[in-house]
């Protein structure tokens, strides 16, 4: 269960959420500029909220109250960009490595092996980032993802920079990580096509507060 | 060979030895510098970074003259140094820290200016996947600099091999021991018909400035290619 109380002001700009998302795919549903990615990245620890609380099954994150803020680092919150961010200059298969690496995680093949399976990777393994399609690119970063064995994982727009072909191709994996595994996600998307297919809960953001929650039927 | 006494031969391998020596030494505080320059802000910034810019623009003899005084036999670091067996003055190592010196402002800038090239999404990214502060850098940040990096050290090499001022204030022109390249020059333009012993050295030094710009060209190419990801 993440619980979500934040309030940041950006500008004029002011980010106020309250929701709680329990399993599944919750969804953070809104127009572009309604705060969806500021929210995430507070989650993830890479923007600290002016007040506020953010916690995994009742353990602090962030509470200002509290003076809690765990750094980004030890969060165990994996994150799939819009920009994939695979590291350049590393290979792939070192890409997928290496939030095991940074969390002291010891190799685990069968779980390896899964996630290459089932993200079609394994023919990509020696390439670098640069050699891969912007499909590629987002399955080796969910990929990458995954393997950290996180506790949460957030989706910043994972397809928003694919063309309509792409989406399609890529579309299928996130629905077989849905149904192949209990890890919760947050999904951040402005397609109410894609959000239909994978959340089973939908936030609905506008000018950086929750205007209503509930189920997909919302859209 | 080549013309060339065994004198000159020597200023030759001493020239390469203080400025590879002045380039590996003042790499790692470089790398450190502009890190903190180019990721930083801190109380004291501007002050530090004027610091560090001072040998670029103070005449050369004006530094041999402070490092004198301040790392000289009697000096106000010298002093104590000796005592634990460092020794900088009229010693070639004190030929390599005047030329670390001179070159630091240059090796400082060509980092710090590929560091804050790096796009700071990816060091975010790692921070996602557990890497601390310290792992970030050493994993993504410096990595991704490392063309920067590698043009840094040349440019401090270069300009290591080239020091004159500094070095012959602060060690003088001692053959064998601080007489490098540049100052043996120097000496045989002071001698009567030396000048033309003086264009071989010339020559020589010519060669190994032209040598390490390509082998620089070639390794940020090299890294770069690395670092765009193909």
């Amino acid at each position: 269960m993440l619980t979500v109380e934040v309030d940041k002001k950006l500008g004029d700009f002011t980010v106020s959420a309250r929701f709680e998302s329990a399993s599944g795919v919750t969804a953070l549903f809104g127009p572009s500029g309604s705060g969806k990615t500021s929210i995430i990245n507070m989650i993830a620890g890479l923007m600290t909220p002016d007040r506020g609380r953010i916690a995994i099954d009742g353990e602090p994150l962030f509470d200002s109250a509290a003076g809690v803020a765990v750094p980004a680092h030890r969060r165990r919150i994996a994150c799939v960009f819009q920009d994939g961010r695979l590291f350049p200059h590393l290979s792939v298969a070192h890409n997928l490595d290496y939030g095991r690496w940074m969390s002291g995680l010891p190799r685990d093949e069968a779980q390896f092996k899964h996630v290459i399976e089932l993200l079609d990777i394994a023919p990509l393994l020696k390439r670098r980032p640069g050699a891969l399609s912007g499909g590629e690119h987002q399955r080796v970063a969910l990929g990458r993802a995954l393997l950290m064995k996180p506790r949460l994982l957030l989706l910043d727009e994972p397809l928003a920079s694919l063309d309509a072909a792409r989406k399609r191709e890529i579309l299928p994996y996130f629905m077989r990580l849905r149904d192949d595994t209990k890890l919760p996600m947050v999904y951040v998307s402005h397609d109410a096509a894609e959000v239909k297919m994978l959340a089973n809960r939908v936030v609905m953001l506008d000018e950086g507060s929750v205007a209503i929650t509930g189920g997909v039927e919302l859209l | 060979m080549l013309g060339l006494s065994a004198q000159e031969w020597t200023a030759v391998a001493l020239s390469l030895r203080v400025a590879t020596v002045a380039t590996a030494v003042s790499l790692p505080f470089g790398i450190a510098l502009a890190w903190l320059l180019a990721r930083k802000d801190f109380y004291g910034k501007t002050l530090l970074n004027a610091v560090i810019y001072l040998p670029l623009v103070l005449p050369p003899v004006v530094t041999g003259y402070l490092l004198l005084i301040a790392f000289g036999r009697r000096g106000i670091f010298g002093e104590a140094l000796a005592n634990i067996g460092i020794v900088f003055s009229f010693r070639w190592t004190g030929a390599a820290l005047a030329c670390g010196i001179m070159a630091f402002p240059l090796l400082v800038g060509a980092i710090r200016l590929s560091i804050e090239a790096v796009d700071r999404r990816f060091e975010d990214a790692a921070a996602t996947l557990g890497a601390n502060k310290a792992w970030t850098v050493a994993t993504v940040t410096l990595p991704l600099a490392l063309p920067g990096i590698i043009a840094g050290a040349v440019l401090a090499f270069a300009r290591a091999l080239g020091e004159f001022g500094a070095t012959i204030t602060f060690v003088s022109n001692i053959p064998g021991e601080t007489q490098t390249i540049s100052a043996a020059i120097y000496t045989l333009t002071q001698v009567p018909g030396g000048d033309a012993q003086a264009l071989k050295l010339v020559v020589i030094a010519v060669a190994i400035s032209l040598v390490a710009l390509i082998a620089s060209e070639w390794l940020g190419r090299r890294a770069g290619a690395r670092v765009h990801g193909v």
